[in-house]
């Protein structure tokens, strides 16, 4: 028996999530008393795992895998599990992550706990903690099962380093007939996406326009912050739907969320409350964004924002 | 050419401005007081489904795995306009589960095009579709912000990190959605000429297979109370990103 953990790239580089669900599995490993092997496809430099305690890596490598194709790549996981006798497979919680866990599970015969945040707090019964009721609540959840798929929440574990020495293994996959044929892929490039962002700066309605949105792009860039705002602004067409983060948007779980004239209804609250540090800036001290904030500030965004902009300068070019 | 036989799977969840509380030692979600809707990401769905159904000729099967309680739920998507549901007579404790007695429908009812929503907005599983299409073979796409069918072929687009993936692939074919497979504001709601034909439409109970569950919720906690907002005077901005990087650390 091993974990196997699922350490994803994209045009050869890893994605951030990597290094955390390495990190998770070399821990869930441990606790677990076995040892780790670390899946990546098509990775440009597959020994970096080694400084987040991967000591056995296994890499494919095959041109038809430049896209990704959640059917082909469950079957990949599914014949390294195998291979390796894995009985604790680990991916993210992006949106590959999330697309290939569930027919992984099928593949093989496992039970899955999604948007898990947290080590397991017994490993027999195999009881782990996961995200539910949209973020309001968690649940203690027990696989049954003798192989277990976890995918680990975004931000909830971190980034260890833990230098081992080890072995990159090539792997020669086999790749089945998908049936799904990739046409073509929009990507933002150079801007700081919501998924990947270490902080968020978002607003509401309090900002009155969408012409009034300078200062929140301003503020993200001195911060190199991704940019969100409320349902309500992304209803009345101020900002794109792409940027919308609450229940029904985009789910956010930064290490910084920075909230502008948003109050902060239930829905936004549980679409956020993954983030570790909360600022509120609203006029409204009844707000109820402030009581599930960690700083507050009263006051006029339009008044706030541009000496809140001006401080950061001055900070960032003391600290640079 | 062929047609669409589509089922729509609905999940029974609390209305999202529901308090979340557990009773009988927080192994329990306490429903008393909690008013039950269409789980918000299958309404995209479902409405994706009647356009099926009015533009392409489609039939509309609505099903969801639960108890007689869940019945009022099914009720409104006959009256938004599904033709008929399936109730499969069982608890629904684990995705898995609920999965096998889906595909099992599926096999039986020959269904082509499975919509679901991409996750329930309680248990958040996020697990269901995917795995139904695992069991019964079809193609997959999660996340979908996007469906167009002509004759077998779909084209299909998806939500990735940072951007959107257009997908082409073919029937037999499982759709977790989301917001984009429809506009929120096109979302339909039963109007009264709806409410009174969905009496009449036939909703049909079937036993389940009784799939062993491969997981199953020890408990539940809610989510810690925050130490009180600390506040900053609108006039000491400077203090705040003082805060920010020596107590947060997060600058």
């Amino acid at each position: 028996m091993s974990v196997l953990v699922f350490a994803e790239s994209s045009e050869g580089k890893f994605k951030k999530s990597a290094f955390e669900v390495t990190s998770y599995g070399k821990k869930v490993s441990e606790l677990l008393g076995t040892n780790m092997v670390v899946l990546t496809i098509n990775s440009n430099e597959p020994s970096l795992l080694h400084k987040y305690g991967a000591q056995k890596i296994i890499t494919v490598t095959n041109s038809n895998l430049t896209v990704f194709n959640a059917k082909i790549v469950s079957n990949i996981i599914k014949q390294v599990a195998e291979k390796e006798s894995a009985t604790t497979i680990i991916v993210d919680s992006g949106a590959n992550g999330l697309y290939v866990a569930p027919l992984i599970a099928v593949e093989l015969k496992a039970g899955y706990a999604s948007n898990v945040t947290a080590l397991p707090s017994s490993t027999s019964p195999f009881i782990i903690k996961r995200k539910s009721f949209s973020s309001k609540a968690f649940a203690n959840c027990e696989i049954s099962t003798d192989v277990k798929v976890v995918s680990l929440a975004k931000n909830s574990f971190g980034v260890f380093e833990n230098e081992v020495v080890g072995s990159v293994e090539e792997f020669s996959a086999t790749i089945v007939e998908s049936g799904i044929t990739s046409v073509s892929i929009e990507q933002t490039k150079g801007k700081v996406t919501i998924a990947d962002a270490d902080i968020v700066v978002s607003g509401g309605r309090g900002l009155k326009s969408g012409e009034n949105w300078g200062m929140i792009e301003e503020l993200a860039s001195v911060l190199g912050a991704a940019t969100a705002c409320s349902k309500p602004v992304s209803d009345l067409g101020w900002r794109p739907h792409s940027e919308h983060v609450g229940q029904t948007g985009k789910p956010v779980a930064s290490n910084l969320y920075i909230a502008i004239g948003i109050s902060g209804a239930i829905q936004h609250l549980a679409g956020v409350n993954s983030s570790k540090v909360k600022v509120v800036i609203n006029t409204d001290p009844e707000a109820p964004f402030f009581k599930a904030a960690d700083y507050g500030i009263v006051g006029d965004a339009f008044e706030v924002v541009p000496k809140l902009i001006e401080k950061l300068k001055e900070f960032k070019s003391n600290n640079a | 050419m062929i047609s669409m036989k589509i089922l729509v799977c609905i999940s029974h969840v609390p209305d999202t401005t529901s308090k979340i509380n557990f009773t009988e030692n927080n192994t329990k979600f306490d429903n008393n007081g909690v008013q039950f809707v269409i789980n918000p990401y299958d309404e995209f769905a479902l409405t994706r489904a009647m356009w099926f159904k009015e533009k392409q000729g489609a039939t509309v099967t609505v099903i969801n795995v639960g108890n007689a309680s869940t019945e009022p739920t099914l009720r409104k998507a006959l009256a938004i306009g599904a033709d008929d549901a399936i109730r499969v007579n069982c608890e629904a404790t684990d995705g898995f589960a609920v999965a096998k007695e889906i595909a099992s429908v599926i096999k039986n009812g020959g269904y082509n095009l499975v919509l679901a929503g991409k996750e329930s907005s309680d248990y958040n599983g996020a697990m269901v579709p995917g795995m139904v299409a695992s069991l019964v073979d079809f193609s997959f796409i999660n996340a979908c912000i996007g469906l167009e069918i002509e004759g077998e072929k779909a084209t299909a687009s998806r939500e990735i990190d940072g951007g959107k993936e257009v997908i082409s692939t073919s029937l037999p074919l499982v759709i977790a959605g989301q917001k984009g497979l429809v506009e929120e504001k096109d979302l339909r709601i039963p109007n009264m000429r709806g409410i009174m034909m969905a009496r009449q439409k036939p909703l049909n109970v079937v036993e389940p297979v009784n799939s062993e569950n491969a997981t199953a919720i020890a408990s539940f906690e809610k989510l810690e109370t925050k130490s009180s907002c600390k506040m900053i005077d609108a006039s000491n901005v400077e203090e705040l990103v003082h805060l920010l990087h020596t107590e947060a650390k997060v600058i």
